[in-house]
């Protein structure tokens, strides 16, 4: 039975549980809703969430974890220097895979009969022809041996689906009929109901922690992959970065130290762009604007940070770095030939610059407006104007929170990307020269695991050491910034 | 608690230090405060009593422009201190201000340290000339305040970390070290238990040396023991301004009588 049948079965239970449910405890209480201990609804949903909530739990374990055990079962029949190389024995037990998938097409379409599909040989049909006919390609003859594992694991397959529709079914029905035998007037169904909701949310939470787990541990073996074939001391010290790709040969320089400095000096040059405008149009708004600017600008400058930052990325390449080498180029407005090229740290920073000042002046704006009016009006109560107030009254109490702001920022502008990559140039350079082509770490990573690269090797698997580091240092940041800004709400609450 | 302690009404022969006269105050639409007229005099303390909502806050915050700060507030009519109108176009409410001081319901003692508190008002007024100067002036405020020697060891210490009424005298002491001519409290007792509402009484008697005190409070027997002049505002009218004594023994007006013997309000 395919699972989307179960999963029809589990509804349509569901939804008769909820009527017999209601009904039932309807009953006990005589026909009066007052008599209940609940209302009627939240009986019916308890009996459909006992009905549904475990069935549909042990059908996606079921589903997880059947072609786990399938694969393991039928990979012990592979000889064993198949079974020893990681890669050969996936490509054979693929191999399994697509027969037995092509049988069941072919079955499904009505090309063979299900007895033709169990009986078939190699000696006697070409099973590759025939599969063929019902549009399933295999790239190489099929031996006895793979055939006969395929069927093999069509049978364990099918047998396991038969259990599969078995256990489910039954648990979808005990579900349902406990819940309907503790149906009864004082049967408290809202706080069985109210504890299921509980545990959804519980459980829509975890998906989150649990995917970050799942990053981390994936970032950090393949890290320890990298760092088995490339020695740390000269990853981490490294003043040079020149990966070579394989087919050249040659051991890569894959030093970190250039791609770092491109990175945290691409974003100081965004903070000093983002700090001064996203704070001084924070204290604007906060302070000086009136209503129907405020609802008018506000809005405005948040819309920047919906801007997708690829866009933005174009904007650096296309207006930003010919500006600035119009400027500051050979033939520029000032002479001075600094700038080579439009790709260059100043670019990627000013406009990177531009897309940090909503997040600066959002967060410095709600951190202004959560000083106490009494502050304002203690202020201008002995006297002092507006900007008196301002400047020696609520930025130093705002302050811990606006650093929190540009921390937060900070940690944006490390892992930004494609502004970098559109923006800043490819070259990793460990330059003082705000106007020369850098790079950065996120940047890095992009060409390391776009390129054609075999993916065991160091030139590879260097990004994700790279990502590594990157994930340590704004976690870092975030923790701070947080840490300051929680510590900073309590002062007043 | 000073029992024997009676406003005196030695105070005919005072100056008027603030006229008011016809003044209105909206809000938005909402007509707040109703042609009130009263003669504040000077080294006297001032009660405003009246029902929740009467007006008597929002009368005082219109002494030293504090309304100026609430955009949809519109204030007619003539406030005169020491004969000038202060809402003459010539007159910077920020100068009035130091002029005029406030201590608000709720201490609101900045999220600075002691001294710097008091430091706030003469620092950006430019009272002192250097810092021994501006100690002078801290410490004087402070004992003024009569909280000099609870903290004169602390003066470093945040002033948020003090207890309520001495959050309230800190307040209080940051407000005399501007120097003011008038000193407006509005409900200054209402965030404090009755100890510290004691040494704040006390206080303003004392302030009353100095100063003009407008006081505005709830509690009648607060203005029956600090003040020597009470106003009673009901429903944005000023209904009787006069001897604090005879306004809670004789009160010409029977909306008076009925607030002070606890009938309405």
């Amino acid at each position: 039975m395919p699972a989307s049948w179960i999963l029809l079965i589990i509804i349509a239970l569901s939804v008769i549980g909820y009527f017999i449910a209601k009904q039932r405890a309807l009953a006990s209480g005589g026909g009066d809703r007052r008599v209940l201990h609940s209302l009627p609804k939240y009986y019916g949903t308890n009996a459909a969430l006992a009905a549904a909530a475990p069935a549909l739990l042990i059908l996606g374990i079921w589903m997880i974890l059947q072609p786990v055990v399938i694969d393991s079962i039928i990979s012990s029949n592979l000889p064993e220097a198949v079974q020893a190389d990681r890669g050969e024995r996936s490509l054979a037990m693929a191999d399994v895979q697509r027969i037995a998938d092509g049988l069941d097409t072919a079955v499904s379409r009505g090309a063979m009969t299900a007895d033709e599909a169990v009986d078939i040989r190699v000696g006697a049909s070409n099973v590759r022809e025939r599969l063929a006919e019902v549009g399933v390609a295999l790239g190489s003859e099929v031996d006895a041996n793979t055939l006969q594992m395929a069927q093999e694991y069509r049978a364990l397959t099918s047998t396991g689906n038969i259990w599969r529709a078995i256990a489910v079914l039954v648990v979808a029905l005990g579900g349902l009929a406990i819940a309907y035998m503790m149906t009864h007037k004082d049967f408290r169904a809202r706080n069985s109901v109210e504890r299921a909701i509980l545990s959804l949310l519980i459980a829509a939470a975890c998906v989150a922690i649990l995917t970050t787990v799942g990053i981390v541990f994936s970032l950090i073996f393949n890290t320890h992959d990298f760092f088995s074939r490339y020695p740390a001391e000269d990853f981490f010290f490294g003043t040079r970065w020149e990966p070579s790709f394989s087919g050249r040969g040659g051991a890569s320089d894959l030093g970190f130290l250039p791609l770092i400095w491109g990175t945290l000096f691409i974003s100081l040059i965004a903070l000093l762009v983002a700090v001064p405008l996203g704070l001084f149009s924070a204290i604007y708004l906060s302070e000086y604007a009136s209503k129907p600017v405020r609802s008018i600008v506000k809005p405005l400058l948040e819309m920047l940070a919906g801007i997708p930052t690829i866009v933005y990325g174009l904007f650096a390449l296309l207006t930003v770095g010919p500006l600035l080498l119009d400027v500051f180029g050979r033939d520029g407005v000032l002479g001075v030939n600094w700038m080579s090229g439009g790709t260059a740290a100043m670019t990627a920073g000013l406009v990177m610059g531009i897309m940090l000042i909503p997040f600066v002046s959002s967060l410095s704006d709600d951190i202004i407006n959560a000083v106490p009016q009494a502050m304002r009006d203690g202020s201008f109560g002995l006297g002092a104007t507006q900007s008196e107030t301002l400047r020696q009254v609520i930025l130093p109490a705002a302050l811990p929170g606006i650093v929190g702001a540009i921390l937060l920022a900070a940690s944006r502008a490390i892992g930004e990307t494609m502004i970098v990559v559109l923006g800043a140039g490819a070259a990793a350079s460990l330059s003082l020269n705000p106007f020369e082509a850098m790079t950065t770490v996120t940047a890095k990573i992009v060409s390391q695991l776009t390129g054609d690269g075999e993916f065991n090797s160091p030139e590879t698997l260097v990004a994700f050491a790279l990502g590594m580091t990157l994930f340590v240092i704004t976690l870092a940041l975030n923790i701070v910034a947080l840490w300051i800004v929680r510590r900073y709400r309590e002062q007043y609450e | 608690m000073r029992d024997n302690f009676r406003a005196e009404n030695d105070v005919t022969t005072n100056a008027v230090k603030i006229a008011a006269r016809n003044v209105q105050v909206y809000y938005g639409e909402t007509h707040a405060i109703k042609d009130v007229s009263v003669d504040i005099e000077d080294k006297t303390v001032t009660a405003f009593i009246g029902p929740s909502g009467c007006g008597k806050s929002t009368f005082l915050r219109c002494i030293n422009r504090m309304n100026d700060t609430i955009d949809i507030c519109r204030v007619e009519g003539d406030i005169r201190i020491d004969d000038e109108d202060i809402y003459d176009r010539r007159v910077d409410p920020v100068q009035l201000r130091a002029k005029v001081g406030m201590v608000f319901q709720k201490p609101n003692p900045f999220p600075k340290s002691i001294y710097d508190n008091v430091a706030y008002g003469p620092r950006i007024h430019g009272l002192s000339r250097n810092k021994s100067e501006l100690d002078d002036i801290v410490e004087r405020a402070l004992k003024r305040a009569a909280i000099w020697n609870e903290v004169r060891d602390r003066l470093h210490a945040p002033g948020t970390g003090l207890s309520g009424g001495q959050q309230q005298r800190l307040c209080i002491a940051r407000a005399v070290a501007t120097e003011p001519e008038v000193l407006l409290m509005d409900e200054p007792c209402s965030a404090l238990d009755p100890i510290a509402t004691a040494q704040v009484e006390e206080l303003i008697d004392e302030l009353r040396q100095n100063y003009s005190v407008v006081i505005v409070t709830h509690s009648m027997q607060q203005a029956a023991r600090v003040s020597q002049k009470t106003a009673f505002f009901h429903l944005g009218n000023l209904v009787e301004f006069g001897e604090t004594d005879k306004i809670f023994t004789a009160p010409e007006d029977p909306r008076t009588e009925s607030y002070i013997t606890g009938r309405i309000g």
